[in-house]
């Protein structure tokens, strides 16, 4: 066997959903002992490209080699006979199973038909034994954190499979330690000629442990490149895709002075924000940049009282005002378009009409009901102005498309006529033409008078339309541009700041949990 | 921590040994081989389905239809019996033959028709209970030399207390339903279905054969239940064992299972139902309290013991982050 | 025309029923005037059929919720048991009627704690009063059929008010009454929003937890009344068979009537049309000669054959072998699309 040969090799990779290219002719190649890191914003195929690969789902053109073999994985069981294994970030395994039972399930030691406990104790130990874990097997594994759940989990996907392991976000749940402990196992495996997939939003793990970055976005491939020769801003900036030395819309600082619509001071909770303080100015848009999992979904999800703060207190025009629950947050004129349309934000089998109204009902209470005519009134309304289509508001909203749907929900919001507005990741996974119309309706609000924080992981956009940006990074507010310090460049920068990746050898700094 | 995993099994066991402490201190005569005897016998019909019910709950299901398949089994022995020459033991088998098989299409039909349990089981409690009333809506009586030669073996304790063929059956079918819940393949594979299907799918866990399986013994157990009932009653009628899949399901959570899958014990199902039977001997031996209190008092360990669960369910996340 | 034609399937169901029972029974359809009370074998299904219906009404608000309550079997037997006990000790029929839907709505209060506040599983939380309720309606009966002799209390099971039988109004008023509320005030819409999505019904401000609650509650109060029915009707508070199973033919009538139990969308009309389809089976096995006992595996059949339809994998598969034709459709389709 030539031993250059890649140990997997997928070319031209083609993934079609209804209305959407998931992947379009997406090229990967993966050496064994190699850690090779995938990298993109949700939504650029990543996860869609490891189903591929692990035969989750049947991909629509394109070919996979293994070991110079084709093959067509029919399920992640038959992928994992074939040599290719996944963890992924939650962990996959039953925490009420014992450890041993859990390494062992399907192929425990028996004799007479009856289970060999201690055998299969005694086996299960051994193999972890390798991996530097010795713990007590017979225990439960939800007695364990995360992180010996995690290595478990690998030790249990290599041992069944062997080849090509793929961590999907392994570290999201682990703390600093916890990291270095899995980084352990993983140069271990690299010695052992295993090829590691590594997918991962934290760019500084990325760089300290992978050999090859792959960037992929929108369902393309955008580079494959050798870790030690790329830097992080380059990095930032194939992810987060603008062109570098593009010229973008600079807004001058207007040098308003906005009188403050709300104010949180030391706002904050334990797991998911650091404390942080944030005032928002009466008709100002204030935009967060940062990437996957930095803290910006999460800060979004604590000032709307989805996950109540633990730290600080917030005012709205100088009175103090509770946000313990969204009820309270609606209360108090805040609206939030979440991130996740499907299972936060549309009430799938409801129509256009109470979707819109859903919010605005919720506020008057179930027994003072809007009036029909009331409610038509208010769907027409947004509907022309949101340009909704199709536009009979009595069409249950799942069969709109998502940039249609994402309307709708902006139209729950705005029927309640909010004073502050979150916005999270609003033009995600919609058309062109949608994109562009909300980008102006955002404008329009401000103009209004109307507060915004918008979320977004495109940086021309946020550019375009904010008076302020919040850097968001490892759960931290890290940065504050204003007025012209607002460029793609200087938002990439500051995301990439302190990243050395010279020598790989990146101190850990994050704040996790 | 390490504990939590035995502690509804220690809170089961505590109670009953408490509860009859309790007993004893008010009369002493509760202690003694013939009670014990006959709280096996009195409670043989209920423990054997409750073994099949435990394992139903440990995968994360329910059967609703172990009452119905009791009657049915035991109309059908009574009139087979009645109107033909065959020997019990050929009809007992005939009957667990029929049961399994009943158990078995419920489970296929709960997996391959992904439909709750819940439902797809209340279909089968009508149906049962419906096949009974039309074999026969009369109380039937079994008269048969082998039924008087089974009703009269028993093994003598020192005390006078009797262990009867049921009795010993019951926890024959305990031993056994230990080892398959703890020792086997199967066992694991069950409490795999009720820590997340999905999940055990991934792992490949034979989901479709396990489901089967487990209403299969589930239907079988009924089955056995049914005959063991038929030997307690000497006869067979379409609406005998009413409710008792309830009495089954609060059995198995007073004994320390989780009702929403994937943790508990056959053992402790044990001792749940005889935390069950001794409430009802108690009543009996104090003459004036009524029988109402069973229900009330089982309703009340149910609701101690769900709380409990989701407060150690609580605890364990809460200990975690 | 447009209820009309989404309430097809049951209406066709509850006329081929109906029809049937007319063919093995020619009388099926008289009604007459005796002792100025209606008589007829329709107006006996319409008023055998009212507990069942009553407790329906409440069923279908929880089962919207992707709920389910277990307890209204129990729930009856407990309020019926607190009517008769009230007459049986001095109160008038008001008392008797009001303390009996105190009770269902402590019980139902009670299954909505458990539920919306605990968190508990209704199935769970529900078993808990189903297993229990009984044994408290005994306590309150001591153990005996409590019977009764106030005219009041007994006019609710078997009198009536222009000829027509009072459990026949008492439930066609209910069933008009709430569906009027959910239907006009916007709590219809709120509950389908939990049922679809809790989640993202909690981030638009909806108050699932009060809503929650409510919901059993109104279960629980329906339980009441057709609690105090059954016992009006006998006379008597029979702890242990009052409302007997009840709970699981109030499923089954809900389903029957179009609500699907993964919860949603709901029809309260459709939910007692279902009841009537039960009851129009149950009275028709009885008159056709046919022994009662075909009853059940009848009603087996029928959960079968409506679950089946129901059932989500049968329904994926459907939507694949749909797709699978659309996209074999030519190519000139696919572009228009697109």
């Amino acid at each position: 066997m030539n031993m250059d040969q890649p140990l997997l090799k997928a070319t031209k990779i083609d993934k079609i959903f209804p209305g959407v290219v998931a992947l379009d002719k997406v090229d990967f190649t993966l050496k064994a002992g190699e850690v090779h890191a995938l990298l993109g914003e949700n939504g650029a195929g990543k996860s869609t490209l490891i189903k591929c690969l692990t035969g989750a789902y049947h991909r629509d053109g394109g070919d996979i080699l293994l070991n110079g073999e084709t093959i067509s994985p029919r399920d992640t069981l038959d992928a994992q006979g074939l040599g290719i294994g996944t963890v992924y970030q939650e962990v996959n395994l039953l925490g009420n199973l014992t450890v041993a039972e859990n390494m062992m399930i399907g192929r425990q030691p028996k004799k007479w038909g009856m289970v060999q406990t201690k055998q299969m104790n005694r086996q299960t130990k051994e193999i972890l034994n390798q991996y530097g874990l010795d713990i007590d097997v017979a225990q439960l594994l939800s007695t364990y954190s995360v992180a010996i759940q995690q290595i478990i989990a690998i030790a249990r996907a290599v041992d069944l499979s062997g080849k090509v392991l793929i961590l999907d976000e392994p570290t999201a749940s682990l703390d600093a330690k916890e990291v270095q402990m899995l980084f352990g196992v993983i140069r271990k495996l690299k010695q052992k000629n295993i090829g590691i997939i590594f997918i991962s939003h934290f760019l500084d793990q990325v760089f300290e442990i992978s050999d090859t970055i792959t960037v992929l976005r929108n369902g393309r491939l955008i580079e494959s490149v050798t870790t030690v020769d790329i830097s992080s801003i380059d990095l930032v900036t194939m992810m987060l895709g603008y062109e570098l030395g593009e010229e973008t819309k600079l807004k001058e600082h207007d040098g308003v002075e906005r009188e403050t619509l709300v104010e949180f001071c030391n706002f904050g909770h334990k797991q998911l924000i650091e404390p942080f303080y944030l005032a928002i100015g009466k008709g100002e848009v204030v935009g967060f940049a940062g990437l996957l999992g930095s803290g910006r979904t999460e800060t979004a999800e604590t000032l709307f009282g989805v996950t109540p703060h633990d730290s600080g207190s917030a005012t709205f025009k100088n009175e103090n005002i509770n946000l313990s629950s969204p009820r309270a947050a609606i209360a108090n004129g805040f609206g939030f378009c979440p991130e996740d349309r499907k299972t936060d934000g549309i009430i799938a089998d409801l129509s256009v009409r109470e979707n819109i109204i859903l919010a605005l009902q919720a506020q008057r209470g179930w027994a003072n009901p809007l009036p029909k005519s009331e409610q038509d009134e208010i769907c027409k309304k947004y509907i022309k102005a949101l340009d909704i289509r199709p536009t009979d508001a009595e069409k249950p909203i799942r069969l709109l498309s998502g940039g249609n749907q994402q309307k709708v929900i902006l139209a729950r919001w705005l029927a309640t006529n909010p004073e502050f507005l979150i916005l999270d990741e609003p033009t995600r996974g919609i058309d062109v033409g949608a994109h562009a119309e909300i980008i102006r309706l955002i404008e329009n609000l401000c103009e209004d008078g109307m507060s915004l924080l918008v979320i977004s992981s495109e940086l021309d956009e946020l550019v375009a339309y904010s008076h302020r940006i919040i850097v968001v990074r490892d759960h931290e507010h890290i940065a504050e541009l204003v007025g012209s310090e607002i460029t793609t460049n200087n938002i990439v920068e500051a995301i990439a700041a302190d990243l050395n990746v010279d020598n790989g050898q990146y101190e850990l700094k994050g704040v996790i949990s | 921590m390490m504990k939590s995993r035995y502690l509804p099994l220690i809170a089961t066991c505590l109670i009953f040994v408490l509860a009859y402490a309790l007993c004893y201190w008010q009369f002493p005569n509760m202690l003694s081989t013939r009670v014990v005897g006959n709280l096996l016998t009195d409670n043989a019909f209920l423990g054997i389905a409750a073994v099949g019910m435990t394992f139903v709950i440990l995968s994360g299901g329910i059967d609703l239809s172990i009452g119905s398949v009791i009657a049915f089994t035991g109309v059908f022995i009574a009139v087979v019996l009645k109107e033909t020459s065959l020997h019990p033991l050929v009809v007992f088998g005939l009957v667990l033959v029929i049961t399994a098989i009943f158990g078995g299409i419920m489970g296929a039909i709960i997996h391959y028709l992904e439909m709750p349990p819940f439902v797809v089981t209340l279909a089968g409690m009508f149906l049962a209970r419906g096949i009974a009333f039309v074999i026969s809506t009369d109380s039937v009586p079994v008269k048969h030399e082998f039924y008087t030669f089974l009703q009269d073996s028993f093994y003598r304790l020192p005390g006078g207390g009797r262990i009867t063929v049921i009795g010993a059956a019951m926890l024959v079918v305990f031993f056994v339903g230990i080892i398959i819940a703890h020792r086997t393949r199967f066992g694991t594979n069950v409490f795999a279905l009720g820590g997340g299907i999905p999940t055990s799918k991934l792992m490949g866990v034979p989901v479709a054969k396990t489901t089967i399986g487990i209403y299969a013994i589930s239907g079988f157990l009924a089955g056995l239940a049914g005959i063991t009932f038929s030997l307690y009653t000497s006869a067979g009628y379409s609406l005998a064992a009413v409710g008792v899949e309830l009495d089954a399901i609060a059995a198995v959570v007073i004994g320390g299972a989780l009702l929403t899958g994937g943790s508990g014990f056959i053992a402790g199902t044990l001792i749940g139902v005889l935390i069950m039977g001794l409430i009802q001997t108690y009543i009996i031996f104090d003459g004036t309290l009524s029988s109402w209190w069973t229900k009330i008092v089982i309703g009340i360990l149910l609701f101690a013991f769900i709380l409990m669960q989701k407060g150690l369910l609580l605890a364990a996340s809460a200990q975690k982050k | 025309m447009n209820s009309l034609k989404r309430y097809a399937p049951q209406l066709t169901t509850l006329a081929i029923v109906l029809l049937l029972n007319y063919l093995v029974f020619p009388d099926f359809f008289k009604i007459e005037i005796a002792n100025g009370k209606l008589y007829g074998t329709l107006i006996d299904v319409l008023n055998r059929g009212a507990p069942v219906a009553l407790l329906c009404v409440g069923m279908t608000l929880v089962i919207a919720t992707k709920g389910i309550d277990l307890s209204v079997g129990a729930v009856m037997a407990i309020c019926g048991a607190v009517a008769a006990s009230t007459v049986d000790s001095g109160g008038g029929v008001f008392m008797a009627l009001s303390l009996a839907l105190l009770a269902g709505l402590i019980c139902g209060v009670w299954n909505g704690l458990l539920v919306s506040v605990l968190n508990i599983q209704p199935i769970i939380a529900t078993l808990i009063l189903m297993v229990a309720g009984r044994g408290i309606a005994q306590l309150i009966t001591e153990g005996a059929i409590l019977t009764f002799n106030d005219e009041g209390l007994i006019f609710v099971g078997s009198g009536s008010i222009f000829s027509i039988p009072m459990p026949i109004l008492i439930w066609i008023a209910v069933g008009i009454i709430v569906t009027f509320i959910v239907r006009r005030t916007a709590l219809g819409m709120l509950i389908e929003s939990i049922g679809i999505n809790q989640r993202a019904s909690t981030f638009s401000g909806v108050n699932a937890r009060v809503l929650l609650i409510l919901v059993y509650m109104v279960s629980g109060l329906c339980a009441a009344l057709a609690g105090t029915i059954a016992a009006a009707d006998i006379r008597g508070a029979d702890a242990n068979n009052a409302g007997l199973w009840l709970e699981l033919d109030a499923i089954l009538a809900v389903v029957v009537g179009g609500t699907s139990l993964l919860g949603g969308r709901f029809t309260l009309i459709g939910s007692l049309i279902g009841a009537m389809i039960i009851q129009s089976i149950n009275t028709g096995i009885l008159l056709s000669g046919f022994p009662p006992e075909f009853n059940l595996i009848i009603k087996a059949a029928i959960i079968v054959i409506i679950l089946v339809i129901q059932s989500p994998a049968l329904q994926s598969k459907y939507i694949e072998y749909r797709d699978r034709r659309e996209a074999e459709k030519p190519p000139a389709d696919k572009e228009n699309a697109s």
